[in-house]
């Protein structure tokens, strides 16, 4: 029998059986939070919100889109204007798509303020950074369901850096596509993908991330250990219950949230081209390729960094570089002081410098190239991998101030 | 429970021995799992050479024929773009296709059988963009292809400049002229 006796009636029988009353407490009701989260905290339930939104607007796609080359371009535009709603429930899922990726970012930014990466936390970034990369192949492999313009030729091109691979780079692009080109073969089994076999992986994945979260805690604004301190009942002094403190707290950020995604879908769903590109609204044609390509915004600044280099096999070796360097953040990072707050100017000045070339990576990968925005392309790309070279250099023996022992 | 007399070797050799014939097994059965990724029977079928009738092309002129689904392009070349292409020589990467992927008789300056026509797949060697045709021959480009992706440019025999990411000329598919007036894409034909 299980140890939860206290619970009666219905719950007790449950109980008995499933750990309810158990799981209930390890991850709302007595889930200790420390109790300074500020602003930055709200993007971890964003992004499930997103997920459950992403998810379920999906599920509704997929009972009118047609994963054929000949009628999926057809198929988009008689959601967008026979089925009732259904143009709200793919603007939901196109917008979802984008600010996924808003709240995702902003939530790997905070990490990165306060090493919510570091000692003991290097699970939960891991398992986070796999959800980043399922995340990224499902927006890759969800843009060519509309067979557009857009969503052929960025597929012909990102299928084709595999091709950069030495000796099997040609034979595997062709078994990735199925086909001499990106065709019909392509679209089915990127369908199948995007619509089930990466959202389990990802749900998989989102799971482990809370669960690595739940075991060693929640980091806070000051990178303070709140478990050092409990009072008598083993309770964090710091800490606050997850459920009611921090759902309630979350919730205006759900509201805020959803005002904003709520003014993108009604009234900007385009988004000036940059959540749904003009050349997908043409329907893809394999012999012409558009005049102006580019990723969808999301992916521009690994995308201006595959076109800094001159060189095919350098480039994507550079690109996916910038990926594989944020996995081994939390061995770059060598310092003991996690939250921005103590560590050294130099630091801060290090961070800035990855801000500025992110964004600027960001913005210049979304326009054609010319000679010199690629000069500013490659110094942005430097800057980039300027950050984790230059943290491994200062945080063996940074300048910190001091921290201290309880939260503010 | 373990006792005193468990033969841990014989243990340990099953153990093993259930792991390995687990292991040959997983291989087996994932085998027609990543084959079912191979193109079809049907898009090999597709990949089967197609005929061309090239005898109505005017000079300059650049036609789009469908072989295994990509674009290849028929090109009649003027007297003016066939002056270009000593020209431009030490600009090009491969000037003479050392590396590229063309066939035997087209491993020359113009990379085609006949130095007026040349038959090209219209893919960029470097993404898979289609590149568009310049035929204008200006100072600052004498004239060729140029990929809008990423600023790739060839010349008008498909051969890659130095300095832009594309790492290889443009590939030529095997193909023989049937007559004057029409090729076959896709087979070498005799020689």
């Amino acid at each position: 029998m299980s140890e939860n006796n206290n619970s009666k009636g219905l719950l007790g029988w449950i109980d008995a059986r499933f750990p309810l009353t158990k799981m209930y407490e390890e991850h709302l009701g007595k889930y200790y939070a420390p109790k300074n989260f500020n602003f930055w905290y709200f993007f971890g339930s964003l992004a499930l919100l997103v997920l459950v939104l992403q998810i379920v607007t999906g599920i509704f796609l997929t009972m009118h889109y047609k994963p054929d080359g000949d009628m999926a371009f057809k198929s988009v535009e008689h959601i967008m204007r026979d089925v009732d709603w259904g143009w709200l429930i793919r603007y939901l899922h196109s917008t979802g798509a984008s600010a996924f990726f808003i709240v995702v970012y902003l939530h790997m930014f905070r990490a990165l303020i306060y090493g919510s990466y570091q000692k003991p936390r290097e699970l939960i970034w891991l398992f986070g950074m796999f959800i980043f990369l399922a995340l990224m192949a499902e927006a890759f492999m969800g843009y060519l369901l509309p067979w557009g313009q857009m969503s052929y030729w960025g597929a012909q091109v990102i299928i084709s850096l595999f091709g950069a691979v030495p000796i099997v780079g040609d034979d595997l692009t062709l078994w990735i596509r199925g086909d001499f080109v990106v065709s019909d073969a392509t679209l089915n089994r990127f369908f199948a993908l995007h619509v089930v076999a990466v959202p389990i992986v990802l749900l998989m994945l989102v799971v482990m991330h809370i669960i690595a979260l739940h075991e060693v805690g929640s980091n806070n604004p000051d990178g303070i250990d709140i478990k050092k301190t409990k009072d008598a009942n083993g309770v964090p002094l710091d800490g606050i219950a997850f459920h009611p403190y921090y759902s309630v707290k979350d919730l205006v950020g759900v509201v805020v949230f959803l005002i904003l995604f709520s003014v993108v879908v009604f009234f900007m769903p385009e988004m000036g081209g940059y959540f749904l590109e003009h050349a997908n609204f043409v329907p893809a044609n394999q012999f012409k390729t558009p005049e102006h390509i580019a990723p969808v915004w999301y992916f521009t600044p690994f995308y201006a960094i595959l076109r800094a280099v001159p060189d095919k096999l350098m480039g994507v070796i550079a690109m996916f570089s910038a990926i594989v360097v944020l996995f081994l953040l939390p061995w770059i990072d060598r310092g003991k002081v996690r939250s921005i707050r103590y560590r050294s100017t130099t630091f801060k000045w290090l961070l800035a410098m990855l801000i500025v070339s992110f964004l600027g990576l960001g913005y210049l990968g979304a326009l054609p190239s010319t000679g010199i925005r690629t000069l500013f392309a490659q110094i942005f790309s430097v800057g980039y991998f300027g950050f984790f070279v230059g943290l491994w250099f200062i945080s063996k023996n940074e300048v910190t101030k001091p921290v201290p022992e309880r939260v503010r | 429970m373990p006792s005193d007399d468990t033969d841990n070797d014989r243990r340990r050799f099953l153990t093993a021995a259930t792991l390995v014939v687990g292991a040959v097994g997983t291989v087996a059965v994932a085998v027609p799992f990543l084959s079912s990724w191979s193109p079809s029977a049907r898009a090999r079928t597709a990949g089967a050479p197609v005929q061309a009738d090239i005898s109505k092309l005017e000079p300059g002129q650049l036609v789009i024929v469908k072989w295994r689904g990509k674009p290849v392009w028929v090109v009649r070349r003027d007297e003016a773009a066939l002056e270009t292409l000593p020209e431009v020589t030490d600009e090009l990467r491969d000037p003479d296709s050392a590396s590229s992927n063309q066939p035997e008789y087209a491993t020359n300056e113009y990379r085609s059988r006949k130095p007026e026509y040349l038959i090209m797949e219209g893919i960029c060697t470097h993404l898979g963009c289609s590149p568009t045709y310049q035929p204008e021959i200006t100072a600052d480009f004498k004239g060729g292809f140029f990929c809008p992706c990423h600023g790739s440019k060839f010349d008008f025999a498909g051969r890659v400049y130095k300095g832009v990411p594309a790492p290889l000329n443009l590939p030529v598919p095997p193909h023989y002229y049937i007559s004057d007036g029409v090729i076959l894409i896709g087979e070498d034909g005799v020689a």
